[in-house]
């Protein structure tokens, strides 16, 4: 019954979409609503460019400005962590970032922020990413990770492994978060998606290691959710994750996802990637500590393909 | 030519050099070029030397020019070229700004002193030792006082600026992690500086001629020079301005004598002479030449006698002895420690011996390292390897995709190196502890080793439910990702030991994914 509904929604969504996409590439960054009563879990788009990829989806969520209010302080997580260039899928897809950052400041946002909290050197990554020049070039910030000082102590209240962290500014101070992790191979959280790219926001990543990196990946996903998270999953890499040795590592898939579920993304993304949710078990103990839902049978989705 | 414009040029270039070498040390953003540093260094003397007794290529040609350069008109190093030698001109510019009295005096030679500390250096460095040089080289001690001292004070300030503004929501300028300030390595360039600040502030080029071996060599040299500085006795009035303004206090009015193998070539008697009292002219008074030398060769036997002894005695004594090894230490937790054999040398550097006995601890590399993994050592290479850097896996890791101290070092320490033979150039093997893994101690994930390795000679196998990590040390080569990311304390599970000679790792070969997507296929969900 369901199914049947979504086929029929995104027959509407890719009719009303090529509509405006004939208008050409930008016009879509004004893209209006869709007419939907009920509001879609999770919207999963294939076959296109990034950006254009994000065009479509978010535009099947009502737009950007159904996330960001005129004047909002906007945070954008990508993930940044290596210093390697767009080829190996390592890092996210830069076109993807910049297109964000133009949705956010159509809809209206004061100012966007994308920072990470690197792994190699950061100057090396923010640049060799090309993430740090489409920030700039989209009209974004680009600020450092590299500083304790950004960081401030939180409690992690529901937390069973992680009970604290230091967080940076930017995701306690903006108004909307969002979460845009590349889908990865990952060979100790077996998959990197959304929850594990949060781990960049955190000062001190030892010590989820130290502490059951799974249950602590699904405790930070306790204290903060992101607004939106967009998996970007155009070039993924299928082994030797997170950082990768070489291009073999990686398969064009062209496909994202976005949701305001970080749990159903995450599932979501690792079905993509050819694994079930619960092989993941940091997605398996969110979903039991009910921060999300990783039961996409159950969700309400928006299927695209380009 | 007017000899009063000698002056004026001699100080634009020592600006030059100085404003370029400053640059260099400090440039923290590495907004300098790499490939360009060797032109500012080209004719540091110690550097130069000790890359061309490596390498003896043109790229090393720089100290030949200095000798040549001393060899016809003096000392000129000294005043134009040593960055510390400029340094201690603006010290004494300052003091001269804030006396009453505005000169200089004239000092006797403490030849003793001079010849034994410069035979003392040759000795060290016969016997494969750069530890004297290291100390007095005044280019190397410029670098550290740079590296070390005013680079975090600038760093303090531009992060505090940063912070600042942060607080304002305005991130133009982002602040600069450091990882590397150490307060005993710290000790060494401060108490070099204070030594250098007070003897110029009071005594002008002092330290030129007695410490510094590199002023005493070239002094040696001057005494043959072509051109020398000479009182003009017809034409001199007496008056006492060129002795007054000898930052060398090497002019002796009394007697009308300059000491040629004192004079830094700065000039200044030349333009303060109202009489044409004094001049700068070819000169071949053999007699007066030879004279000297008796003198001085007298006193450089002795010196290297008394100290040849002592020297041996402590080479035998101290090298292997009291080479420290470092604990890596943190807090709590793991059980077993760790001690490194070995310091790693960084990519380029061939071995530790090639390493120890080349690099004279300019700091250079240190301060140009993108990740700070280049830190100066204290006691790892033992007493006489200190202050030497190397690679500190406990503070960074080495950039998989990065050369640049290779191609800073003026000395050779550390040989030019291309980014493909990196990538493959084994500085250590990754060994992996067990005992102190997370994965085995308390049975859930980690993998931050793996996560980080470059090569992936650290994989994941499965263990139980969770993932442990396994080392194939022949694809390591040694970057000390793992060891850096690994989360256990205070002991590591995994850390990087040295290999004494680098060597080649093997080239992961890597299985292109056949997978063809169709993207009208339906999601599997």
């Amino acid at each position: 019954m369901e199914r049947r509904e979504f086929i029929k929604r995104s027959a509407l969504a890719s009719v009303a979409l090529s509509s405006t996409l004939t208008l050409g590439n930008f016009s879509n960054l004004f893209a209006g609503s869709l007419p939907s009563n009920k509001a879609y879990d999770l919207v999963a788009i294939k076959g296109g460019e990034a950006d254009a990829m994000f065009d479509k989806g978010i535009a099947s969520l009502g737009g950007m400005k159904n996330f960001v209010k005129k004047g909002q302080k906007v945070v954008i997580k990508p993930n940044i962590g290596w210093d390697v260039v767009p080829e190996k899928g390592a890092n996210t897809n830069p076109r993807l970032v910049a297109r964000i950052i133009q949705h956010c400041l159509n809809a209206g946002a004061k100012e966007v922020f994308v920072f990470d909290h690197t792994c190699d050197n950061w100057t090396r990554c923010y640049s060799n990413s090309g993430i740090e020049r489409a920030v700039k070039d989209a009209g974004g910030t680009i600020v450092s990770g590299a500083t304790e000082g950004y960081y401030h102590d939180v409690t992690i209240k529901n937390g069973k492994a992680l009970k604290n962290a230091k967080v940076h500014e930017l995701i306690l101070d903006s108004d909307v978060f969002i979460n845009v992790p590349v889908l990865k191979h990952h060979m100790a959280g077996k998959l990197t998606v959304g929850m594990k790219n949060m781990m960049g926001v955190v000062w001190d990543r030892q010590q989820w290691h130290r502490n059951d990196l799974q249950q602590s990946i699904a405790d930070f996903a306790a204290f903060k959710k992101p607004n939106l998270t967009v998996v970007d999953a155009y070039l993924v890499m299928m082994k030797n994750g997170p950082r990768g040795t070489s291009k073999e590592d990686v398969v064009l898939m062209k496909q994202q996802i976005i949701s305001t579920d970080i749990v159903a993304a995450d599932a979501a993304a690792a079905k993509i990637f050819g694994m079930e949710p619960d092989d993941v078990p940091h997605i398996k103990i969110a979903d039991q500590m009910k921060l999300g839902r990783k039961d996409l049978s159950k969700l309400n989705i928006n299927r695209i393909k380009i | 030519m007017n000899l009063s414009n000698l002056k004026r040029i001699r100080i634009t270039i020592s600006i030059v050099f100085f404003l370029l070498l400053s640059a260099l040390f400090l440039d923290f953003n590495n907004s300098l070029s790499p490939a360009y540093t060797n032109y500012f260094t080209f004719l540091q003397f110690v550097p130069s030397l000790i890359k061309f007794l490596g390498l003896a290529g043109i790229t090393a040609a720089g100290f030949i020019i200095v000798l040549a350069l001393t060899v016809m008109f003096g000392r000129v190093y000294c005043s134009s070229i040593c960055p510390m030698g400029t340094l201690q001109d603006i010290f004494s510019f300052i003091h001269k700004k804030f006396r009453k009295k505005k000169y200089f005096r004239l000092l006797k030679p403490s030849n003793w002193l001079r010849y034994s500390l410069l035979s003392l250096s040759v000795i060290f460095f016969l016997f494969g030792s750069l530890f004297i040089i290291n100390l007095l080289d005044p280019y190397s001690n410029f670098g550290r006082i740079y590296a070390q001292l005013l680079k975090p004070i600038l760093l303090y300030t531009y992060n505090f600026v940063a912070i600042y503004l942060e607080k304002f929501n305005i991130y133009w300028i982002n602040p600069v992690e450091m990882r590397g300030t150490n307060p005993v390595i710290m000790i060494f360039p401060a108490a070099f500086l204070t030594l250098v600040f007070i003897l110029s502030f009071f005594y002008g080029r002092l330290f030129c001629n007695t410490v510094c071996p590199v002023g005493s060599l070239l002094g040696l040299v001057s005494k043959f020079s072509f051109f020398k500085i000479k009182i003009d006795e017809k034409n001199c009035i007496g008056c006492n301005l060129c002795e007054r303004n000898c930052k060398s206090g090497c002019i002796d009015k009394k007697n009308k004598t300059v000491d040629f193998s004192r004079c830094v070539a700065c000039y200044n008697c030349l333009n303060v002479c109202p009489s044409k009292g004094i001049d700068y002219k070819l000169s071949f008074n053999k007699k007066e030449i030879a004279k000297e030398d008796v003198a001085e060769v007298e006193t450089v036997d002795s010196a290297k006698r008394q100290f040849l002894i002592s020297v041996g005695l402590f080479i035998a004594g101290s090298s292997k002895l009291v080479s420290a090894q470092t604990k890596i230490i943190s807090t709590k937790l793991s059980k077993n420690p760790i001690f490194r054999k070995h310091p790693v040398t960084p990519p380029g550097s061939l071995s530790l011996k090639h390493f120890t006995s080349n690099c004279t601890a300019c700091h250079l590399c240190v301060s140009s390292c993108p990740t700070q993994v280049l830190q100066p050592s204290f006691l790892e290479y033992g007493v006489l390897g200190m202050l030497q850097p190397r690679m500190d896996y406990n503070r960074s890791f080495c950039n998989f995709d990065c050369v640049i101290c290779s191609e800073v070092c003026p000395n050779g320490a550390i040989l030019p190196i291309k980014l493909d033979k990196k990538k493959l150039t084994q500085l250590g093997k990754a060994k992996f502890i067990p005992d102190n893994c997370i994965v085995h101690t308390e049975k859930t994930d980690c993998g931050a080793c793996s996560e980080h390795c470059p090569t992936k000679a650290v994989i994941m196998v499965p263990y139980g439910d969770v993932r442990a990590p396994e080392v194939h040390d022949e694809f390591c080569i040694g970057c000390g990702a793992c060891e850096y990311a690994c989360p256990v304390k205070p002991y590591k599970a995994i850390y990087v030991e040295a290999n004494t000679t680098h060597q080649t790792a093997k080239k992961k070969e890597e299985k292109k994914i056949e997978k063809k997507v169709n993207y009208q296929e339906d999601f599997p969900f």
